[in-house]
């Protein structure tokens, strides 16, 4: 099926759109405008993008604490997204999560989580409910290389395996887990193929073309929603950021990084490949990057503009009344 | 009105609200086949099916993050983990995300899931398998924590808990699954945050919860024979605290044993008697007295082991002293 040019715009937009809202956050960051942590995603854009292309609306994703390219790709809305940044009452969780729990749940992001691996047990709860309800939706569990260490990994493939649960689970494996290299930290060289032990198809894609991806996950998710069970793909990308703001990423080379910005950067892959197909011009390229640009700044006005909550909403929301 | 086990209600409340409503499954180990390791859910399989009593693998962490998960997409999970000391297993999923989703999301999303578990001491199986968790989770906003003493009270509860839309954590103690009373076949519900008085006196307020109301009521007979009528208060549930209750009963007596099976130190008791000070101190004719387990891991020989938790004579003995 060939991909109409729309389609292929939309997802060089989305691509920009996490590189843009990234670096503003990261000036923001810098300014002390927006406080706490924020683990910036910027060098990975093609994981989420590709792998939400390969999505239907009402399907769902659960996401991590590097999330804002998970919810920019489900169909999130900057100006939600970064006024939840900035801890104001206009935000996707009502200033309440932050940049580490980002939801939104009516658009099917499940939710970030703080905590390594912890939506892995949630998206197998949601896949499980999807199966009991005799749904046709699939979920898209993204989670980090540090992730496939963590017990409920290991606990969730096999459950997900063994009741044939219809859920993808995406390895963002970016190299390090915070500081320590995946050569440091697990014991095989393909995280991909720990889906042998959970009877499961394991898949290992280069996370920086966002069309390899979205082929990878078009078929784990065809897989899912035709009711033959998971697959476990992992993306291989990079991040450009340090782990959060205080990372002085003394753990990589500096010519490791610059490898990575000048000859694997997955926008610059993507814009590569849209003109040697001639799929658009370096015209409309530009103007999808003004676009981008423009739509981050009012983002940016939006959130700096809102209200914060106010301290009487202490306690709202901690339980259903 | 017929009488039930403890285990019987339990089984009940989940059977009835698994009729009433398709959302509601069962998931733990061994629920399914083998009907619990208490026997709490025997029948459910057969009734219900593998699809909706589902044996799990060993994975308590999963269990827990799963059942939210799956409350989180229009399920009601009533999970399972076999023994409280096992929570420990499951505590980063209940604690991180069953209890934190919906205030971290800003209300976005609800988690109506119950897990229940069994706890305390009693059958000589030590450290791993008898201890009383609940204060662990009394100090994580977000979670509600009920545990039952008697059978009415449980399947009433239970029956509340699996169709509110807040997580529960629902603990029932091992001791009480071979307990009778009586229980009507028609429906009823017991709603959460009110406490129980087992026992009208005007001497003294006893506040206790789980099995040991049961030990309270028999320390109650033993003051009796002295001449001191002790109002029982059962909490029944922990969070929400029915403080409306206890002053009510500390305004009356104005002396308080508070007692709990779990270790003394940072217990529910700690809490329930900071509370009283701060809503009724005026009202207090003595010190708040408290009869708790003690702070040692439960060990396994038998007389170590009555003599690691509150029994009737320490309870009576404790209010005694505050009537001197």
């Amino acid at each position: 099926m060939a991909d109409d040019k729309a389609t292929l715009l939309g997802y060089l937009r989305q691509m920009l759109e996490i590189r843009g809202f990234e670096d503003k956050v990261y000036e923001l960051l810098s300014r002390n405008v927006i406080i706490g942590a924020s683990h910036l995603s910027a060098g990975q854009e093609a994981v989420p993008v590709g792998a939400c292309a390969a999505l239907r609306p009402d399907d769902v994703i659960t996401s991590t604490h590097r999330g804002h390219g998970h919810c920019i790709a489900k169909g999130g809305r900057l100006p939600e997204m970064m006024a939840e940044l900035c801890g104001k009452s206009t935000g996707y969780s009502r200033g309440r999560g932050g940049s580490m729990h980002i939801a939104d749940v009516a658009g099917g992001n499940l939710g970030a989580t703080g905590i390594v691996g912890g939506n892995i047990p949630v998206a197998t709860g949601a896949a499980l409910a999807i199966k009991m309800r005799g749904e046709q939706r699939v979920v898209l569990c993204f989670f980090g290389d540090g992730a496939c260490n963590n017990g409920v990994f290991h606990e969730s493939l096999n459950m997900a395996g063994l009741w044939t649960l219809p859920v993808v689970y995406i390895i963002e494996n970016n190299l390090y887990g915070m500081s320590v290299s995946t050569k440091r930290a697990c014991a095989i060289d393909s995280m991909a193929d720990r889906a042998a032990s959970y009877n499961m198809p394991g898949v290992a894609v280069d996370g920086q073309r966002v069309l390899v991806v979205r082929e990878a996950v078009r078929e784990a998710v065809e897989r899912a929603r035709a009711g033959k069970g998971p697959t476990l793909i992992e993306a291989r990308t990079y991040r450009y950021y340090g782990h959060s703001r205080s990372d002085p990423r003394k753990y990589r080379t500096r010519e490791e990084e610059d490898h990575y910005r000048a000859e694997r950067d997955p926008i610059t892959l993507f814009k590569r490949y849209l003109l040697d197909e001639k799929v658009a011009s370096a015209g409309e390229i530009e103007a999808v990057e003004k676009a981008v640009a423009d739509a981050i700044e009012e983002a940016t006005t939006y959130a700096l503009d809102s209200p914060y909550p106010d301290e009487s909403e202490l306690y709202d929301f901690l339980y259903v009344e | 009105m017929p009488e039930r086990f403890f285990w019987e209600a339990v089984r009940d409340a989940i059977s009835g609200e698994m009729r009433r409503d398709p959302a509601v499954f069962v998931m733990g180990e061994d629920v399914a086949i083998y009907g619990g390791a208490y026997g709490a859910t025997r029948g459910l399989y057969e009734e219900f099916g593998e699809e909706r009593v589902r044996d799990t693998p060993i994975s308590e962490n999963t269990i827990a993050g799963a059942a939210a998960g799956a409350a989180m997409m229009g399920m009601r999970p009533v999970a399972e983990i076999m023994y409280a000391d096992f929570l420990t297993l499951a505590m980063d999923q209940l604690v991180n995300t069953a209890a934190k989703n919906r205030y971290m999301f800003g209300g976005r999303t609800t988690v109506p899931m119950v897990l229940r578990t069994e706890g305390g001491t009693g059958r000589g199986i030590a450290a791993q398998h008898s201890q009383s968790t609940e204060a662990w989770f009394n100090h994580a906003p977000g979670i509600f924590l009920v545990m039952p003493a008697t059978p009415y009270d449980a399947k009433g509860l239970l029956k509340t808990c699996i169709r509110d839309d807040n997580p529960i954590l629902f603990i029932e103690h091992k001791m009480l699954y071979g307990t009778k009373g009586e229980v009507p076949d028609d429906e009823y519900t017991i709603p959460l945050g009110v406490a129980d008085v087992k026992r009208s006196g005007d001497d003294v307020t006893i506040i206790a919860y789980s099995k040991v109301v049961l030990d309270t009521l028999e320390a109650a007979d033993i003051l009796a024979e002295e001449g001191i009528e002790a109002d029982v208060i059962d909490l029944r549930t922990i969070k929400p605290l029915d403080m409306h209750t206890i002053v009510k009963s500390v305004r009356k007596t104005g002396r308080v044993v508070c007692v709990s099976e779990a270790c003394r130190t940072n217990g529910v008791p700690s809490e329930i008697i900071a509370r009283i000070q701060e809503e009724a101190f005026d009202w207090l004719d003595a010190p708040v007295a408290r009869v708790c387990g003690e702070d040692v891991p439960i060990p396994m020989s038998p007389p170590l082991e009555a003599a690691a938790v509150p029994s009737p004579e320490r309870i009576a003995a404790a209010a005694m002293r505050l009537m001197e």
